[in-house]
């Protein structure tokens, strides 16, 4: 590294390094903007993955009618209503009833009887979004004869979202495709059973809502909260590296009982993490997992 | 005959082809992909669309029936992977894949982008900011218009833009809309695209 002169800056252009790219500068904004929302509000991004979130910082950019990403700064640090809204765009929200039917089959089949061994059952939904999986884990453990044992935790870092699960009112143009995945995922009555419709939406009955406490809570810095028996947190640690993935999963193991299940994302896998050796796999394709019990 | 200008064969430095393909895409990637030679200096990432109708286990079976094709390995582009030269990389249905910096994949739930997830404008914008002019972009047959910003994005961050020559394809609608979106260097058939690609990767074959 060498010092420039001071009489080489005479001429009053400014010269960019060269060697940086239009990306790098890119990249440069993108870490200086997560600082500021670390410093300011505490949450911490720098270790999700850098790619799809610079797609939703530009998605930001462009609904705020800004032009740089270092524009943004100051409007995050100055303007909570800015930072709401870079909060939302930062969270992503889209799921499905019954997503990935297979999944719930595996469970009614290979992992309800365990838990109907216990009298009380703690269930944490982590990173719920807008609430379509956890009505479908509700409605599932309900078909078994198990909700009314049940105390189902729903978590998310985006409020709005929360507020939004918590109504339990979704589109009705969307329950043809929720049936559909409700028939896969190996329903026993009828999908109509569990919502109401009016005005064009479907509002989950309350014989479902009241056994789910929706919460906020960040998993990169928020502590275990109860002794869970099963674990659900699908299409969340795709967004982090490695380092969060293991602290996330960490976390997990440590608010899971002996013998608690975890469930994660299909593209997701403990087959890298450091916590691997913590966990015993109940069905690979399925990404159930069982924490290993060694006493 | 195709002219690999000189320029291309002795100053570039390609590391990677992302192929974005559509409807038809099947048939041309089972023609292309075993014509590259097995000792293909670049890592490939091919992204098809899928309809929605799209069972997740068909995935599978498009990485199998490609390797039987393929000397090169085949697999599927997983979470946090790193991308090494030499393999076919195939992008898993329903989500979007991108490229991080370090040169490995991520993968993600966001809204489909031109109806499409995955689309094939994420990955090459996350390819070409990752690459910038060591990579290679491809647009194969295809229904829609998805490819023609991302293959843009490759172009003006100094990589190379191929397009399959729209009479040849399948369906010409993609490969016409990424030609009319940005001067694309080569438009080839799909058996000139693997002859362009093995002189410019590995210098081999006509010498003009």
């Amino acid at each position: 590294m060498s010092l420039i002169p001071i009489t080489n800056t005479k001429n009053k252009q400014v010269n960019y390094n060269k060697k940086n790219s239009k990306e790098d500068l890119v990249d440069f904004e993108v870490s200086l903007l997560l600082e500021a929302v670390l410093f300011c509000y505490d949450y911490d991004f720098r270790h999700y993955s850098r790619a799809s979130l610079t797609r939703r910082v530009y998605n930001c950019l462009e609904k705020s009618h800004i032009h740089t990403i270092a524009e943004m700064i100051p409007k995050v640090i100055y303007d909570t209503d800015f930072f709401e809204l870079f909060l939302k765009e930062m969270s992503i929200t889209v799921t499905e009833m019954f997503r990935d039917p297979l999944v719930f089959k595996t469970l009614r089949n290979q992992v309800v009887t365990q838990l109907k061994t216990y009298s009380r059952i703690n269930i944490w939904h982590a990173g719920c979004a807008t609430g379509e999986e956890v009505y479908s884990l509700a409605i599932m453990l309900k078909e078994e004869g198990l909700l009314s044992r049940c105390q189902i935790y729903a978590t998310d870092f985006n409020n709005q979202s929360l507020a939004i699960a918590e109504q339990g009112i979704y589109k009705a143009e969307k329950i043809a495709g929720y049936t559909r995945n409700y028939i896969s995922s190996g329903g026993k009555a009828s999908f109509a059973d569990y919502y109401q419709a009016r005005h064009g939406n479907a509002k989950m009955k309350n014989e479902l809502t009241e056994h789910i406490t929706f919460a906020h809570h960040n998993l990169i810095k928020d502590q275990c909260f109860a002794q869970m028996h099963l674990i659900v947190c699908r299409n969340v640690l795709i967004y982090f590296d490695r380092k969060l993935q293991d602290q996330v999963l960490s976390l997990f193991k440590q608010s899971l009982l002996h013998r608690g299940y975890l469930v994660l994302g299909d593209k997701e896998s403990l087959e890298f993490s450091s916590q691997k050796g913590n966990f015993i796999t109940v069905a690979n394709n399925q990404r159930i997992y069982q924490k290993a019990c060694y006493d | 005959m195709i002219d690999v200008p000189q320029s291309n064969k002795s100053n570039h430095n390609y590391q990677a082809l992302v192929i974005g393909v559509s409807a038809g895409g099947f048939n041309a990637l089972c023609h292309l992909l075993p014509l590259l030679p097995d000792n293909f200096p670049l890592a490939i990432v091919v992204l098809q669309h899928r309809g929605d109708n799209f069972n997740v286990n068909d995935d599978d079976f498009l990485i199998t029936y490609l390797q039987r094709l393929c000397i090169m390995p085949v697999q599927e582009a997983k979470q946090r992977e790193s991308i090494e030269a030499g393999r076919i990389y195939i992008a898993p249905a329903k989500y979007h894949l991108l490229i991080e910096k370090e040169r490995l994949f991520s993968l993600s739930l966001e809204p489909p982008i031109n109806f499409s997830i995955p689309s094939i404008d994420v990955l090459f914008n996350s390819a070409s900011r990752c690459y910038k002019n060591q990579l290679i972009g491809l647009i194969l047959t295809g229904a829609n218009s998805d490819g023609s910003l991302g293959l843009k994005a490759i172009h003006d961050n100094g990589g190379l833009t191929l397009v399959q020559s729209p009479d040849t394809a399948e369906v010409a609608t993609m490969p016409q809309a990424a030609i009319n979106a940005h001067k694309v260097d080569y438009v080839l058939s799909l058996n000139d695209i693997a002859i362009f690609l093995q002189e410019l990767t590995l210098g081999e074959k006509v010498n003009d």
